[in-house]
């Protein structure tokens, strides 16, 4: 075995180590700093008010649909596909439910459940022209962009449907409830949240350890001690500074609760599950997965299956957010969508992308959309400035890998 | 004018855990044919990256001089300017295309924004004259047989009017015929005052056109040896000096005891692609048995791989014919039927189809077989890498990490990795295409020994090549294939290279 050897080659000094994984890593450091940098830019441009703790727990609401979003969509892109048609299936599914509710009167947890399954057969039904009808999804999900929009203003007949029960509306707008301290408190120290901050943090520097020992156990290169360190207390830090914003502001969304399982659970799957390697595998080279054993087709079917029921979820967020239905909900939302698959570090050309990368990404669509809207800048600006970003993202994705090929 | 037209020297190349180059020095003289050979990940193709810009200039330290002229290349176009070409073993031609669109692209022939065709096609002709290609310059890339693919390849650097031409593994993928004429070409071009750079594993045919040897091992420049001089090398001392110790059997030819029929396949039939009234496969029968390497031998385009990859649920359609496991007749659809019922395929295209490139090694090994470690659709990702490093050792596969991505390893240990994914699935019937392509020495030896092994636990191997000494070494049997029939067997001691070929070229067995 060749450990020996490379063991002194790459321990020969943090700085070198630091070197190398500063180049290996560019790609994920760079959408930190783009995130970082569009805080500073939007901060300075809106007098703070952009860091304002009501301002940022806003920003993370407004995440939550287009997160729960990207991660499906990360599944989408890593196996080779594009999804065009999530938007109006947001649309759609929250339609529907607003319908079910308002005019028939169903309950709150009948309309989620119903939205849900709802969501799961729109993605049966694209999946099954795309996986076993090979129907390329970019026209499958360009038909499927016309048909659930159509579909909406069909179902509401380009009314506004609303209001929603508050139940209903807790999933958009609503916080978890404090444990101890004064309950109608607005602002202030929320307890539950910093107990979920803390267990949350502490979980991951234990995971961060335990992972650490094992590499070690399988003589695998690991960061040295004070790089590791370092890490941890970044990650750390920037964990804290996303729960303190609701900590200090009326607590964690319960869309954020939702977004928190899906990226633990999505994280697991693809780095865990033979479904989530084949996905990669499909998409990194599809002769070979075929070649594998794979079941190409049905593993397809899948990933569209479980893009319909998130577009559904994040439907229904953004409907209980909205506290209405109306025709033109979820318009759009495909681009944030892609533009923040793709600022997270998914390759274009399948086969690599991370669910993590996603949810960074979808921060920085949901800041350029706060801040330009804090700006009152016209919507037809934010949609030039959002097209440009999308280039620029995609032109940073494939310069960087060509590069070091 | 200085007797060496390049000069490399002192090059050092290093890639995150691995020192691929280290003090590399390497002269050609000008108008000769230079062979550079060395074990796999010896350093051989990142020395021609360095050379020709694909590792730009500030990657690596050391010097190279063309002409006596100190060169910093940044990027590819940079080192063709001053006249060197590179033919990489995967070719990079457009299939689609014509051979004349293909020799000039980039390079269009006429005034600007309008071709010329009729100076493209005439000039075009005499370029794959000079290659002995009898072919219309409008023929499409992708009809030629990839013997005439690498021609065409030539014919574009010596388009480009090159000085130093690189062939890195070109023979890899050819049958001994196209080999012999691309070693006359590489003649015809050196008697035009062409120097080539020449890497390969077929150390036969290096010793048969090579002026000079330049054996890299580990990363370091071992020896230059003149071979028209008094240290000329024979094949054996080639071997020592690339590995570092003699290596005196080429085949450990091991006596087995062929049991009972396992995989039992009749009347096989597969239509053609693209005319549904031909069989690519027609009517073929064979048996293989406990316990035996069975040999394919054929020409390229018999159809040797069609029918391995048909009877593994990869190729074309059936119109008819069975195939039975241990007596059991099978109906395999797919790929993943084929695995489940015990067959493994390592196909002879390693980056096309055998490898995720962009994963890394312990991804790779398992892919095929990650049902074994894994309840309920979860993976045991520890047993994973244990067993990846299992294999990763047995085979000796030249590695900083398992979690080194496949696409970084040298060619040889890429093929390595892809034979112990399909090792890993357990398999009753392992089928190799091409199992040695592009392999050391000395890696051939292992291999060889590691198929010994398996059939001494009870797997049969069925192994396709188009390297008869292999075949006749390795093989208790050989089937003949021509032109999608099986035109004979021979028995490994009543089999020669004489035998084989008639056979393989459509005659009969006296
Ligand atoms: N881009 C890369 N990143 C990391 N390591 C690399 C990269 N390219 C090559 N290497 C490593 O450098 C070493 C030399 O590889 P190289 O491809 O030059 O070998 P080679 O002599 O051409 O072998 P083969 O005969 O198998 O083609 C190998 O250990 C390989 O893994
Ligand atoms: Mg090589």
């Amino acid at each position: 075995m060749t450990h020996e050897m490379t063991h002194d080659k790459t321990g020969q000094s943090s700085l070198h180590m630091l070197q190398d994984q500063l180049q290996n890593n560019m790609r994920q450091y760079a959408m930190f700093i783009a995130l970082i940098s569009i805080g500073v830019i939007f901060t300075v441009l809106t007098n703070g008010v952009f860091m304002s703790p009501r301002n940022l727990s806003n920003l993370l609401l407004q995440t939550s649909f287009i997160a729960i979003l990207a991660v499906g969509m990360v599944l989408v892109i890593v196996g080779g596909h594009i999804d065009l048609s999530v938007g109006s299936i947001v649309g759609f599914t929250g339609g529907f439910a607003a319908v079910l509710q308002v005019n028939y009167g169903f309950n709150t947890v009948t309309v989620v459940i119903l939205t849900l399954v709802l969501g799961a057969v729109i993605g049966v039904w694209q999946g099954f022209w795309i996986a076993y009808r090979a129907v390329p999804a970019f026209i499958v999900t360009l038909a499927g962009m016309l048909i659930f929009r159509g579909a909406l203003i069909a179902l509401t007949g380009g009314q506004t449907i609303a209001p929603l029960a508050p139940g209903f509306r807790a999933i958009g707008q609503g916080y978890i409830p404090r444990l101890f301290v004064n309950v109608d408190a607005i602002a202030g120290f929320h307890d539950l949240s910093f107990l979920i901050a803390v267990v949350a943090i502490a979980a991951y520097v234990v995971l961060e350890i335990r992972v650490r020992a094992r590499r070690k156990s399988f003589g695998f290169t690991n960061l040295p001690i004070p790089l590791f360190i370092a890490k941890i207390v970044i990650v750390a830090a920037m964990m804290w500074f996303v729960f303190s914003i609701m900590v200090n502001y009326r607590g964690i969304p319960y869309s954020i609760m939702i977004l928190m399982a899906l990226v633990l659970l999505f994280v697991y799957i693809t780095n865990n599950t033979t479904f989530g390697r084949h996905v990669y595998a499909i998409g990194g080279n599809r002769e070979a997965a075929l070649l594998s054993g794979i079941n190409i087709k049905l593993k397809t079917f899948y990933i569209f299956v479980i893009m319909g029921g998130l577009s559904a979820l994040s439907g229904l967020v953004f409907t209980a957010r909205l506290n209405a239905a109306t025709a033109g909900a979820g318009n759009l939302f495909e681009l944030d969508t892609i533009a923040a698959v793709f600022i997270g570090g998914t390759s274009m050309r399948g086969g690599e992308g991370t669910i993590v990368g996603a949810i960074v990404g979808a921060l920085v669509m949901a800041s350029l959309n706060n801040g330009m809207g804090l700006m009152n800048v016209s919507s037809e600006y934010q949609l030039i400035v959002k097209g440009l970003i999308l280039v620029l993202a995609v032109w940073f994705d494939t310069s960087s890998r060509s590069s070091n090929a | 004018m200085s007797e060496h037209i390049l000069e490399m020297s002192n090059i050092v190349k290093e890639f995150p855990g691995v020192r691929a180059l280290d003090d590399v020095s390497f002269q050609v003289k000008t108008g000769e044919i230079h062979a550079l050979v060395g074990e796999n990940g010896a350093g051989k193709s990142t020395l021609i990256k360095v050379l020709s810009g694909v590792h730009p200039n500030g990657s690596y330290s050391g010097r190279i001089l063309v002409d006596g002229a100190e060169q910093q290349f940044q990027q590819i176009r940079d080192s063709e300017d001053v006249g060197i070409a590179v033919i990489y073993q995967e070719l990079a031609l457009v299939p689609q295309m014509s051979v004349v669109e293909n020799l000039f692209l980039g390079v269009e022939r006429g005034k600007p924004y309008a071709i010329d065709w009729d100076t493209a096609n005439s000039e075009a002709k005499k370029y794959l004259h000079e290659v002995n290609l009898d072919i219309s310059p409008k023929a499409l890339v992708r009809n030629l047989g990839i013997g005439k693919q690498q021609l065409v390849e030539i014919a574009k650097a010596i388009a480009k009017k090159a000085r130093i031409l690189v062939l890195d593994e070109p023979t890899a993928a050819l049958n001994e015929q196209d080999s012999a004429n691309l070693l006359d070409i590489l003649r015809k071009i050196r008697a035009g005052g062409v120097s080539c750079i020449y890497i390969s594993h077929k150390l036969n045919e290096v010793i048969e056109i090579a002026d000079s040897v330049t054996v890299l091992r580990d990363g370091k420049t071992v020896s230059t040896h003149d071979m028209h001089g008094p240290d000329r090398l024979d094949e054996p001392r080639i071997v020592s000096l690339m590995v570092g110790r003699e290596l005196t059997e080429r085949f450990p030819r091991v006596e087995h005891t062929p049991g009972e029929v396992v995989l039992q396949v009749r009347n096989w039939s597969v239509q053609h692609p693209d005319d549904s009234n031909k069989m690519i496969i027609d009517n073929v029968s064979f048996d293989v048995r406990q316990g035996e390497i069975l040999g394919v031998a054929g020409l390229m385009g018999a159809g040797r791989t069609e029918l391995m990859m048909s009877l593994f649920g990869a190729y074309g359609k059936r119109v008819g014919g069975t195939l039975a496991l241990r007596g059991k007749e099978l109906d395999i659809r797919n790929p993943g039927d084929a695995i489940r019922a015990g067959l493994a395929y390592v196909t002879e295209d390693r980056k096309g189809k055998g490898l995720v490139l962009g994963m890394d090694i312990r991804h790779n090994t398992t892919l095929a077989a990650l049902r074994a470690f894994s309840k309920f659709a979860i993976i045991d990702l520890f047993e994973e890498i244990r067993i990846t490093e299992e294999y990763v050792q047995a085979l000796r596969v030249k590695t900083p990490s398992i979690e080194q991505k496949v696409k970084n390893l040298s060619g040889g240990n890429q093929q390595k990795v892809v034979l112990g994914k399909w090792m890993l699935t357990q398999p009753g019937v392992l089928i190799l295409d091409e199992p040695t392509r592009g392999i050391d020495v000395g890696a051939k030896f292992e291999i060889y020994k590691v198929m010994n092994e398996l059939v001494a636990k009870g797997v049969c191997i069925v192994m396709i090549s188009s390297e008869l000494p292999e075949v006749l070494g390795m093989s208790d049997r050989v089937l003949v294939i021509h032109q999608g029939k099986i035109n004979g067997e021979l028995h490994w001691s009543e089999a020669t290279q004489e035998k084989t070929m008639t056979l393989a070229t459509g005659g009969v067995e006296k």
